[in-house]
Formats: structure tokens, C-alpha cells, sequence
């Protein structure tokens, strides 16, 4: 925005999540992603004639779940209801999906508990300071749409997938709360986190898992009245959140500030130029004629069957980050970082409690350290989440007491956690088969440093005239000969006494 | 031996007995339909004769294995084309769908296959069950079997005729507002609608669908009964069937064969129903069969159904609403017609609909898509649910007090083909006494009771609480012992030619 922030913006998002359930919502077809076009449907997610649709229980518990995970209240009796339009990816006509009686309403999610360094960056804005609450409109059932391919150099002849069709999707709709693009990616990203806890949607965005549409308005600071708004359709990725927003935030100002008007209209969030285009304005709007689904009966949901999903749910993430900080001690920031992803949580608690049966703060502090460092560190270098890493929990501990017990240095110790790694092996076979094993033995690193002497001369000379840092370099030299094997404070004094003597 | 004309229950103690064989009984039928159906044009499609034969060969070998699937196991029946079959085309009467051929059965043709009734082909209706007269459908009109340039009634008109001409003892219908009970009688047979649920729709393609039922018709109570027994029951593929047991509907009957299917049975008679444009011979029948009911020992009683003179506004709203979204899929991207490919997406759309489309479909779908359209939605849709609901409560309500609602089944005989074509709100008045049932959901017949003076069928309609199909029945089936009304042979079509 250019110059004093005369213009505020408010920001509503619609979130689809798809359900993590094997079938879809009203038919057996299977849900996994990637299969061969048109492989995974039947009369049903086709929508032939005479087919009917069946509702799977399975996404209904789950839908269920997110609504307790998300403070909603589940209405014990909502109603399926047709959205009709015409679209070759949408075999019907109508998607089923929830209107004017969703599965559950008025709930809220917490923002900005957790310090800086979210992927979205320094918390700012709104969302600076104390935690902020979001409130959730509603949740809703849907089935997903088909995919309409229109290849390059096709002329006007468009290819459709259908086996996305009757996919199961949660739709959960905030109120127009949020205030800055950063504030907008932090809730995608905690309700992303909510989801992926919870398990009822595994959160990846660049396969589609979960979708973004966000209405945006701007309007003088101070006021109350709601400017005239925009949708943005298709931000599929945190990153497109806040860069769709900033854009159209940007665009918007300009136009109120030049005297003009926003005009009603939806847009579609192109991530690869980063720019929003015009789809539809308010005139060429769909009329959906909702109605109800006279092919589903009212779903009902019993006190029993809410009471069965609050029984399944976990610990929800930011419960979790305030445990780990008021029990183990950890910073907020910390706190977040090891609770990113509910498997990496539990990885992380499983490590401490093997390390430390008693979970000490200095022990969880100490485990943390590791997890957050080496552990996301190797990870990241092989684009792996922590389903894939091949130290279990235990290893982890069993490192640490070797670290204690000064079998290994500090340096090498990064070095036995890789090969444990790659290998698969136990901590103490990957010191061992590495020669990672602490050298404590005074006659071998004598003769190191006596090398490390030899060999460098002039920093040895610099040291003797009283140039200290040289001093850290080669006791490095010393470590790198003894590929960080030598005991470091052994090492250090028997330099110390090299260069002293000669 | 001659078949025509003969009941399903009367072949299937022949068959039982070994007087008859399941190939021999379908083999005239095919013969029946080969002779007569020129005249008819009853069928859309004709089983292939030695396919037709092998099946009921198969039965007639089951059969001697002591293995027979059910007591209807080798009898010929016909269904409606808008019930989907692998074996042959479903094109619901439309142009749109001309050719389709669907890669499933519907969970009726299971059922039937099951119980080892021979699947003959499918019958004419008006295009997607839109219409009382039959002449909607894109492949021309069915003939009243009673007089040739009459229609049979509709939708489900080729199915009435089929088996009013005996081309076969048994047909399937689907019943929207009527398209069942007023088809049989204008044929003189019977049809039965079954109360919503009670039937699977999985496979009927939909018209509306919260008031589509597929329902039976045959030449008596009891062949109808019988065939219920077959079709009905949950199925886990349609969420609106329900859980209901299905009793031994033709067990019911037994005991109402001497007359106890009256005896004491309450029967209201609706004051709302003698309106205007009730032809005075129809009415005539109603009286002669209510008079039949009170000697058999039933008591009948006036009854009030306020709400019921905005049926048919409450009726054109919802199943126009309902069909505008269910005909939506027929866009010519995915299978049946596609005109003006060409011509981008949206050509496409419209040069394939308009052209595959027939008048009376395209009036509903219009009418439909207004019926639901922002702003208007609670003006037409809202308030035809309310008076639904009202319609609903108003039966309930007269239920506390009579057993079963007695009536018309179509306010006049058959009509003329093309006597109403050019005026759609007459003829949907032919649905007048029809809908209510498919409003409230409940069960209804229609039975012969007798003939105009030009020779013409006039049924009665009886209704009944939802899932009191056995009492209907019962009584449905002392009435027509008595009406000596039922199984009456169209002249035109002799039983031994």
C-alpha cells in the first residue's frame, strides 16, 4: 500500500479440504490421486442415468471431526442440497453438496500463538501479538468435480478426468476476520496443521487436498461499512494466499484511491505469472438453484456419534505447543516447529521419553535441539517428511547417551546420525563402522597435533605471537585429521602444550 | 393352449403343474407382440427371439430341477424404457438418449432376473415420463388397445397397453403423478403404486425424484401382488428405500377372496373429489363401487382433504423443480446426442438439447429451472414443499378415520389422440386424483370398474396409509371379485389370434 495505511482490508476465506477416507462420498470408487483418466468411476461418480447416490459414513465422522477439532457446533440434522450449473467436468449437472442447512456452524480457530517464523514469515499485522481468534461460519459436505484438461495446440478440443468426481470435501467458511495477507496464509497454515492432526485431510496442496478461495474488500481505515468485494479462486498454496491477496489488496487500494469503485467479480489466481484474471463479474454470476438432494434423506447426527468423533480426536496442535512449552520448557518458536506435523510431534515426545523415562526440561531441551536441528536438516536435504526417516525414536536417544558418555564428539555425532540414516543401523554399529569413535587415547592425538604443527608453520608462529583466534583453527586442523573424532578438550591441551614447547 | 390373456398367477400354476413351459408361454408372447404390436406400438425394443427362448428354457430346466427361482419364474413381463438394462437401449421415449445403452441393470431387472421372469424388451412412454397420454414420446405415440385412435393414458402408456392387448400377463411402470394408475385405467388393467420406498429407484431414470415409484401392472389385484413381492424391499443403492419388511402381499389375499377384504374396512370418500370436469359416467362407476364395498360389509364415509385443489399447482411445481436438475446431465458431453460440437461449448449445449428435447420436456425443464431461480425460489419451490406438507397431513388426518381413501382414478375415459396435445393444463388435469398420492407418498391402485358407454375401461382408485399395501390389496382385490370388472378383453385384439 502506498503511503499512511488509509485503507484497511477484510478478508473472508472459503477452504476445501478433501477427506481422507478410501471411497468416495456416494459411491465405492476409490479415491487415490493419480490414477489413469477416467479409471476410478462407476455409474454413480459418473452420474448415468438411474444412478443414485449412497452417503459414506466414513466421510461423515470425519467431517464431524474437523468440526469439533474447529469449536463448531454440529447440528443434528442438516440437509444434502443440489448446486446446479452446467460444466463438461460435472457429469450431473448439479454438484451435491450443503446450503442453507450445513453440518455444523459458528466455530473459531486461534492464530497467532506461536512465535515468528512460520513459513508465512514474522507474524504482522493483525495477527502481531496475542493470539487472535477466527471465527468459522460454517462446515459443510460436498462431493468434488471432475478435471478439464485443454492441452496446448488442441484447438478448441478439451480432454475431462472424471475420477475426481464424488471425492469427498469438507467446505469450512470463515466470517470476514482477517485483516492481512500474512494473517490469511498463518490460518490456512494452522487449519492445515488442524487437518492433518486430526486426520481427516492430509493437507497436500499441490495435489489438491486442500483448495483456497478468498474474499477480499477494501475500505477506508476506521470504518465499518464493507467495501465491495472480490473473490479469488484457486490459491492453491500458502504462498498464493498471501501473493493473491497482496495483488488484489494492492489493486483495490489503487482503485479507491484514483475515485473509482471495485466492481463485484470473481478471479482466478494465476500461480504462474502471480496474477489475478478476471473470470466473471456479478452479472454473469451463476443462479445455482439450490434446492435439497431428494435423492439423500436428512442427515441426521446422533449425541453418540459426536461423542464417538470428540473421543477420537488428539491433541490438537496448539494444545500440544502450549504442553511442550510449559512442560519441557521449550520457546514458542520451538514449540512450533516440532509440532509442524502431528507424526513429527509424536516422533519428537517418543525421543525425549526414550532419552529421559523422567521427560526433564533439559533432556526435552536437548532432544529438541537434535530433532529440530540435524533431524529437519536431513530431511530437508532428502525432501523427506519424518514418515520416511530411518532413525526410530529410541536411535535418537541412544546417540545422546553416547554423546554423553563422550564415546563420540559433538561434530561426529552429526556424521553417526546420517549413517543411521541411510544405513538403517543402531547408533553405536554407525560410530563404530564409521570410526566415529572419540578419540581420548593421548599417544594418537599427540602425534595429530605434532603433524598439524609440521604442517602449518605460519599459524603456528601467529599463535606463539599471541594471535588467539589462529589458536581455533588449528585445533579444527587437529579435528579434521582425526575427522572429528578427537576428544576436543583433550585435544586442545595437548596443542596447547605443542605450540608451548617448541 | 392359448396364453393370451391368461393371468400370471393362472401360468404360474400351469407352469407349477407342468400343463405349460416357460418356452412355450414366451414364445406366443413373442408372437403376440410380432402380430399386434404394428397396431400398438406398445414396444421400443423386442427381446431377440432365440435369446428370449434360451432363458426360458433355462427356467423350464431349473424348473424340472425342482430349482425354480420363484413361483413367476418363466412368465414374460415387459418394463418401461426408462428402467436401465445391458441388454437392450434405454432411450426414456427421448431423442436425447436414442441409442444409449446403459453399462448396468437397474435393481428392478436384478430383481426380476433373480426371480426368473423373462425379460421381453421395453415399452413406449412419453419422453422421460413427461405426459398422460403417451403422445410425448420421440418414437410415436402408443394406441389404446380399446380403440386404436384413443391414447392409452400415461406416461407409462406402452406398459398399460402391453398388457391390456395380453401381449404379456405382467408389465413394469414408474408412477410420478399418476403415469401407472391412470394408464391402467384408461387400458382397463391394474396398476398399483407403491408407497414411496418401497420399490428401489436405483436404475429408473429419474423424473422426480422424490416422487418417482416404479409399480407393477397385471389383469388382476393378485398378479399385481405378485409382482410387488418380487421388486420390493431395501436396497442399500437407494437411499430412499426403505427398511420396511416386505409381507407375503398375494398371502393377504387368500382370506379376502370370500369377502373379508371388505368386511369392515372404513372408506372415505373425499367431498373435494367431485369437482368440475369429472366426466358423469366416471362418477357413475365411483357410486356402483361404492355401493359393491357397502354389500361386501364396508362402511364408507365422507372425508375432507382441504388442501387438495392445490395438488396440481403443489405437483408441477416440485416434479418440474426436481426433473429441470435431473435432465441436466444430458448435455451431449458424455453419451446420447451431441449436436453442435462445433460450435464451442455452449453451441453445444444448446443445439443438443433443443434438438434432443421434445416440447412437453422442455416446457417442464423451463418451468422447473423458474420454479427454483433466486428470488422466486420461496414464491413457488418453498411454498409447493409447504403445501406438500399440508397435503401430507391432510391424509394422515383422514386416515385416523378411514382405512381407505375411494375415488376416480382419471377424471374421464380415454381420449383422443391429439385432443389435448395443443393444451398442456388439460391434460395435466388428467393427473388430478393421481398426484395426491405421490405427494403423501402413499400407496395406491387403480382396478377396473367398469365401461363407458362407448366400450371405454373406467377405473377406481384406491389409497391407503403408507405401506398398507396389504389392506389395499385385500380390499383392492374383494372389490374387483365383485365389480366383475377386471381382466375384460379389448375386441380389436382376440385372445386366439
Amino acid at each position: 500500500m502506498v503511503g499512511a495505511p488509509r485503507y484497511e482490508a477484510v478478508i473472508g476465506l472459503e477452504v476445501h479440504a478433501q477427506l481422507l477416507t478410501k471411497t468416495k462420498i456416494f459411491c465405492a470408487c476409490p479415491t487415490r490421486f493419480g490414477a489413469g483418466a477416467n479409471t476410478q468411476v462407476c455409474p454413480v461418480c459418473l452420474g448415468l442415468p438411474g444412478s443414485l447416490p449412497v452417503l459414506n459414513e466414513h466421510a461423515v465422522a470425519l467431517a464431524i471431526r474437523a468440526a469439533l477439532a474447529l469449536n463448531l457446533t454440529v447440528e443434528p440434522r442438516s440437509i444434502f442440497a443440489r448446486k446446479n450449473y452446467f460444466y463438461p467436468d460435472l457429469p450431473k449437472g448439479y454438484q451435491i453438496s450443503q446450503y442453507a442447512e450445513p453440518l455444523a456452524r459458528n466455530g473459531w480457530m486461534e492464530i497467532g500463538d506461536r512465535g515468528a517464523g512460520a513459513s508465512v514469515g514474522p507474524a504482522s499485522g493483525a495477527t502481531a501479538g496475542a493470539p487472535r481468534r477466527i471465527r468459522i461460519h460454517r462446515l459443510h459436505l460436498e462431493e468434488d468435480a471432475g478435471k478439464s484438461f485443454h492441452p496446448e495446440g488442441g484447438g478448441d478440443e478439451s480432454l475431462i478426468d472424471l475420477n475426481r468426481c464424488g471425492v469427498p470435501l469438507i467446505e469450512i467458511v470463515t466470517e470476514p476476520d482477517l485483516r492481512t495477507p500474512r494473517g490469511a496464509g498463518e490460518y490456512v497454515e494452522r487449519l492445515k496443521e488442524i487437518l492433518e492432526f486430526t486426520e481427516v485431510c492430509d493437507g497436500n496442496m499441490e495435489e489438491g487436498s486442500l483448495r483456497c478461495d478468498v474474499n477480499v474488500s477494501v475500505r477506508p481505515a476506521g470504518a465499518t461499512a464493507l467495501g465491495v468485494k472480490t473473490e479469488i479462486k484457486n490459491l492453491n498454496s500458502i504462498k498464493g494466499v498471501v501473493a493473491g491477496l497482496e495483488a488484489e489488496i494492492a489493486r483495490q487500494t489503487r482503485v479507491l484511491a484514483g475515485g473509482g469503485a471495485v466492481v463485484q467479480e470473481t478471479l482466478l489466481w494465476d500461480a504462474r505469472r502471480e496474477v489475478a484474471v478476471p473470470m466473471r463479474s456479478k452479472e454473469e454470476a451463476h443462479d445455482y438453484r439450490y434446492f435439497p438432494e431428494p435423492d439423500l434423506p436428512p442427515l441426521v447426527v446422533t449425541p453418540a456419534e459426536i461423542e464417538r468423533a470428540r473421543r477420537s480426536l488428539p491433541e490438537l496442535p496448539a494444545a500440544r505447543r502450549a504442553r511442550l512449552v510449559a512442560a519441557f520448557g521449550l520457546t514458542p518458536y520451538d514449540a512450533g516447529v516440532l509440532t509442524a506435523t502431528r507424526a513429527l510431534a509424536d516422533y519428537y515426545e517418543a525421543a525425549v521419553a526414550a532419552y529421559d523415562p523422567a521427560k526433564g526440561a533439559a533432556a526435552a531441551k536437548r532432544v529438541a535441539n537434535w530433532v529440530q536441528g540435524e533431524v529437519l536438516r536431513l530431511l530437508k536435504d532428502g525432501n523427506r517428511d519424518i514418515g520416511a526417516f530411518r532413525v526410530a525414536p529410541s536411535g535418537i536417544a541412544d546417540l545422546l547417551r553416547l554423546l554423553d558418555a563422550g564415546e563420540v564428539s559433538n561434530l561426529a555425532a552429526k556424521g553417526v546420525l546420517a549413517e543411521m540414516d541411510a544405513k538403517g543401523i543402531c547408533a553405536r554399529a554407525a560410530m563404530e563402522a564409521g570410526g566415529h569413535r572419540q578419540i581420548s587415547d593421548e599417544g594418537v592425538l599427540r602425534e595429530a597435533v605434532r603433524r598439524v604443527i609440521a604442517e602449518n608453520p605460519d599459524p603456528v608462529a601467529q599463535v606463539r605471537a599471541g594471535k588467539e583466534k589462529t589458536f581455533a583453527f588449528l585445533v579444527g586442523q587437529v579435528m579434521k585429521a582425526t575427522r572429528g573424532t578427537a576428544n576436543p578438550a583433550l585435544a586442545t591441551k595437548i596443542l596447547r602444550e605443542g605450540i608451548g614447547k617448541s | 393352449m392359448t396364453f393370451a390373456y391368461r393371468r400370471a398367477r393362472a401360468l404360474a400354476d400351469d407352469l407349477a403343474a407342468g400343463r405349460a413351459t416357460s418356452e412355450a408361454i414366451v414364445a406366443a408372447a413373442l408372437d403376440r407382440i410380432a402380430r399386434h404390436d404394428a397396431a400398438l406400438h406398445a414396444c421400443l425394443a423386442v427381446a431377440d427371439r432365440e435369446r428370449a427362448l434360451e432363458e426360458a428354457r433355462r427356467q423350464d430346466r431349473l424348473r424340472a430341477e425342482g430349482g425354480a427361482p420363484s413361483r413367476l419364474a418363466g412368465i414374460p413381463i415387459l418394463i418401461k424404457d426408462n428402467m436401465v438394462t445391458r441388454a437392450f437401449p434405454t432411450t426414456c421415449g427421448s431423442r436425447i438418449l436414442e441409442g444409449y445403452r446403459a453399462p448396468y441393470d437397474a435393481a428392478v431387472v436384478e430383481r426380476l432376473a433373480a426371480a426368473g421372469l423373462v425379460l421381453l424388451g421395453k415399452t413406449n412412454m412419453d419422453e422421460f415420463a413427461m405426459g398422460s397420454s403417451t403422445e410425448n414420446s420421440a418414437f410415436g405415440p402408443t394406441r389404446n388397445p380399446w380403440d386404436l385412435e384413443r391414447v392409452p393414458g400415461g406416461s407409462s402408456g406402452g406398459s398399460a397397453a402391453a398388457v391390456a392387448a395380453g401381449l404379456v400377463p405382467l408389465a413394469l411402470g414408474s408412477d410420478t403423478g399418476g403415469s401407472v394408475r391412470q394408464p391402467a385405467s384408461l387400458c382397463g388393467v391394474v396398476g398399483l403404486k407403491p408407497s414411496y420406498g418401497r420399490v428401489s429407484r436405483y436404475g429408473l431414470v429419474a423424473f422426480a425424484s422424490s416422487l418417482d415409484q416404479i409399480s407393477p401392472f397385471a389383469r388382476s389385484v393378485e398378479d399385481v401382488a405378485l409382482l410387488l413381492e418380487i421388486i420390493a424391499g431395501r436396497d442399500a443403492r437407494d437411499a430412499t428405500s426403505r427398511e420396511e419388511p416386505v409381507p407375503r402381499y398375494a398371502d393377504a389375499l387368500a382370506a379376502a377372496a370370500n369377502g373379508h377384504g371388505l368386511r369392515g374396512v372404513r372408506i372415505g370418500i373425499p367431498r373435494e373429489y367431485f369437482v368440475e370436469g369429472l366426466d358423469p359416467e366416471v362418477e357413475a362407476a365411483v357410486r356402483r363401487a361404492l355401493d359393491v364395498a357397502r354389500a361386501a360389509g364396508a362402511t364408507v364415509r365422507d372425508v375432507s382433504l382441504p388442501n387438495l385443489p392445490y395438488g396440481i399447482a403443489t405437483y408441477y411445481l416440485i416434479a418440474t423443480a426436481e426433473a429441470s436438475s435431473n435432465l441436466a446431465r444430458y448435455d451431449g458431453v458424455k453419451y446420447g446426442l451431441r449436436v453442435g460440437a462445433e460450435s464451442g461449448l455452449r453451441g453445444m449445449y444448446h443445439a443438443t438439447r433443443r434438438e434432443g428435447f421434445g416440447a412437453e420436456v422442455k416446457r417442464r425443464i423451463l418451468l422447473g429451472t423458474f420454479a427454483l431461480s433466486s428470488g422466486y425460489y420461496e414464491a413457488y419451490y418453498g411454498r409447493a414443499q409447504a403445501v406438500r406438507e399440508r397435503i401430507r397431513r391432510d391424509f394422515a388426518r383422514a386416515f385416523e378415520e378411514v382405512d381407505l381413501v375411494l375415488g376416480p382414478t382419471a377424471p374421464t375415459p380415454a381420449f383422443r389422440i391429439g385432443e389435448k396435445t395443443a393444451d398442456p393444463l388439460t391434460m395435466y388435469l388428467s393427473d388430478i386424483y393421481t398426484l395426491p398420492a405421490n405427494l403423501a407418498e402413499l400407496p395406491g391402485i387403480s382396478i377396473p370398474a367398469g365401461a363407458s358407454r362407448a366400450g371405454l375401461p373406467i377405473g377406481v382408485q384406491i389409497l391407503a396409509r403408507p405401506f398398507d399395501e396389504p389392506r389395499l390389496l385385500a380390499a383392492s382385490h374383494a372389490l374387483e371379485a365383485r365389480l366383475e370388472a377386471a381382466d375384460a378383453r379389448p375386441p380389436r385384439f382376440p385372445g386366439d389370434a
